[in-house]
């Protein structure tokens, strides 16, 4: 049993298959939220409602030629995508989900998981830039630096906004940040202000309208993603799709604390709580238009590092006067 | 650093082929470089062997989106060299047409740019709403696409009293919708802030480089060849020029949806004025010599046709100048400094039209820059020597 729960752990719940399943089914959501907001229908036609869409196009895509540009460097050219399924699996494996130990906590949950779980989700950053860069094409060379410039204007926003509810519950280890909202809801209404920069931020990280810019098709093609085609292109969008829970995720058990009651019921908050944050994903990307990478820097400049300190403030605040 | 960046001949930003060679310096544009060709269909020269009215087919070919303009373009100059006047119910048959071809353009032209600028919300409701007044014109001429109302001397189909009653309340729908976009287009914070400041063509520019239809007005040129030079029912019907000041891509989207409005208005008061009589007059087979130069306000700006007849039941030249070609001089002025995520938003701004545009090839050696022309043969020839030995090409370069 010893041996046997840490590898149903990692490749069963929640682990590979259980990401994979459940990541494909929130594509599935995000597609189709995204096309009746825009009056479309969606995925129809693959299994009920369509839901298999997301599964078929991923075998579809491992079925397709892979072509390796002549000048690409070929070992990171391959490794890439494979490192990057493994990062965002990984940080997938963080999430204070299974928690049937007796202390209460997810398997694998250690005091700083939060901090490790952010550098995990920076991580696919990087991929997405050294596969453009990798490609040595003009148009991936182009959403790289892209992909990187962007990085420069969310990723401090992202971490004042998510740590400042865990200098609130004053740890960080989800499982007892979680725990902490739980047990005072009330404390959930400060944090409201970095929800949204916590939202925004994430939109951004997985380059969802408005921020779609490394891989804007009219402009460059398909951005760091041009030379990419077949197996190499399915495991980035599975990864895309991976890191999309996974971040939801985080932002679910930060600011909305967590997935209480063990196995079955922790499954179902996750799942509620995971669709609620994707929902608010998909009505941004519904509602606005992509915007310039130099509009990205200023605009996270301009007003979300001011908003996430006046969060910390905030924070800070009400742990002194209220706690 | 600087390096060259192609846009097409294929590029998802592009409809059509055609080459735009950008030198760039990180984001920002340097230089840029369009090159013309890939969709040449010799259009003239088939003109010239067909028959006046087997032409009408022909240039209603030229466009897909602007079809009745050409066609109006070309019927109203032969009907000058016949020296015949459409009776009035065909004039305003053939004007409404032409008012609700410029509702649907426009609407896809909004369209196309919501999805340039990566609003694809934008793109599927304005062509969803566009699908309204696709659906009217259906029911006016049968067809979607290639109306084919029009004929020498007047239009091929008439309209009645629950036609008339439909195509007035399917402009209430449009309106209402049209106000919507007007009110997303102005206000919603990331569409303006990539619209605005994009693409500057000041009013000089404008007139220097003879820049035509919205993209100059949308500069504060108030040219209209309705307003300018009022021919058959525009003299009539009461509408505005629509200007705007900012000279930006945002200009040019609010001109375009207030021609819109303007539409609207035409075509209410086309339809409720609507007189009674004939709706052709017979057209003689032949046209005396003489020539002549046809001038029609298309969505996209100016179009000209310079029709030349020889006494014959063909014409002897067919020249046509598309507004697209008018507006790459201007285009090009517009890219320049810009950034490279503005290239597909300044590029649809002028709503192009490449294969209305293409008229004639000339070689030209990319090394050496010399310029000949060529015949057919000659041409074949040179491809045939080109590749007689050579294997299957797998990276094509580009020649220099």
């Amino acid at each position: 049993m010893a041996v046997l729960k840490p590898i149903l752990y990692l490749v069963v719940y929640p682990g590979l298959l259980f990401l994979f399943v459940y990541s494909t089914f929130c594509e599935w959501f995000d597609r189709k939220v995204y096309a009746r907001l825009q009056n479309r229908m969606g995925p129809t036609h693959t299994g009920r409602w369509g839901l298999l869409q997301p599964v078929a196009d991923f075998f579809k895509l491992m079925s397709k030629e892979d072509v390796v540009p002549d000048k690409a460097d070929k070992t990171l050219f391959t490794l890439l995508p494979i490192v990057g399924l493994a990062i965002v699996t990984t940080a997938g494996l963080l999430l204070p989900l299974w928690s049937v130990s007796e202390t209460g906590f997810a398997q694998v949950s250690f005091s700083g998981d939060i901090i490790v779980l952010l550098y995990l989700l920076s991580l696919p950053t990087l991929i997405f830039f050294l596969a453009g860069w990798s490609s040595t094409n003009a148009f991936s060379e182009i959403g790289g630096t892209r992909v990187l410039t962007m990085l420069f204007g969310y990723e401090v926003p992202l971490f004042m906004a998510v740590l400042s509810p865990a200098i609130l519950a004053n740890s960080w280890r989800m499982a007892e940040i979680a725990q902490f909202y739980r047990a005072k809801p009330l404390l959930i209404l400060p944090n409201l202000l970095g929800f949204v920069i916590a939202l925004i931020c994430v939109q951004a990280k997985l380059e969802r309208t408005p921020f779609d810019i490394p891989h804007a098709e009219t402009e460059i093609v398909g951005g760091t993603f041009t030379e990419y085609s077949g197996k190499k292109l399915a495991f980035f969008r599975l990864m895309t799709d991976i890191e999309l829970v996974v971040s939801s995720g985080l932002i679910a058990v930060v600011f909305l604390g967590g997935f209480p009651g063990g196995v079955g019921l922790g499954l179902v908050f996750f799942i509620i709580k995971t669709l609620f944050v994707i929902f608010l994903l998909s009505l941004i990307r519904a509602m606005t238009s992509r915007i310039r990478v130099d509009q990205v820097v200023s605009f996270s400049w301009k007003y979300l590092a001011p908003l996430a300190v006046l969060q910390l403030l905030i924070v800070i605040l009400i742990k002194g006067l209220l706690l | 650093m600087k390096f060259n960046i192609p846009i097409g001949p294929q590029h998802p930003a592009l409809k059509e082929p055609i080459s735009l060679r950008m030198t760039v310096e990180g984001e920002v544009i340097r230089d840029v470089d369009i090159r013309l060709g890939y969709n040449h269909r010799g259009l003239e020269k088939l003109a010239e062997e067909r028959s006046w009215v087997q032409n009408i087919y022909l240039t209603e070919r030229i466009c897909g989106i602007c079809s009745h303009s050409h066609t109006t373009c070309y019927v109203q100059g032969v009907e000058k060299l016949m020296e015949i006047e459409p009776p009035k119910r065909g004039n305003y048959i053939r004007y409404l047409v032409s008012e609700l071809e410029r509702i649907h353009s426009h609407l896809l032209w909004l369209g196309v740019a919501g999805h340039e600028a990566g609003f694809d919300s934008f793109f599927m409701y304005t062509w969803r709403d566009r699908e309204v007044v696709m659906d009217l014109l259906e029911m006016i001429s049968g067809n979607r696409v290639h109306y084919a109302i029009n004929t020498i001397g007047g239009v091929r189909r008439d309209l009645d009293e629950g036609l008339v009653k439909k195509i007035l309340d399917g402009i209430q729908v449009l309106r209402a919708r049209s106000e919507y976009y007007f009110k997303i287009g102005a206000n919603e914070p990331t569409f303006v802030g990539r619209l605005a400041g994009v693409g500057f063509l000041s009013k000089q520019q404008a007139i220097d480089l003879c820049a035509v239809g919205p993209t100059t007005r949308a500069s504060g040129v108030a040219i209209d060849i309705r307003k300018d030079d009022p021919h058959a029912v525009y003299d009539e019907v009461p509408f505005d020029v629509c200007t705007a000041d900012s000279c930006d891509v945002l200009g040019r989207t609010v001109v375009r949806i207030k021609e819109l409005m303007e539409s609207y208005k035409i075509c209410e008061f086309l339809l409720k004025n609507l007189p009674a009589g004939d709706i052709a007059v017979k057209a003689p087979k032949k046209a005396k010599p003489n020539e002549v130069v046809s001038r029609y306000e298309a969505p996209r700006g100016e179009n000209i046709h310079y029709i030349k007849s020889n006494g014959t039941e063909k014409p002897e030249r067919l020249k046509v100048r598309a507004p697209t070609l008018a507006n790459y001089p201007a285009t090009v002025e517009m890219l320049k400094n810009g950034f490279i995520a503005d290239i597909p938003l300044i590029f649809a701004a002028i709503d192009p039209c490449v294969c209305c545009a293409e008229r004639t090839v000339e070689i030209v050696n990319a090394r050496s820059g010399e310029e000949k022309v060529l015949r057919f043969s000659q041409l074949r020839a040179l491809a045939a020597a080109r590749y007689k030995n050579s294997p299957v090409q797998r990276n094509a370069v580009w020649p220099f």
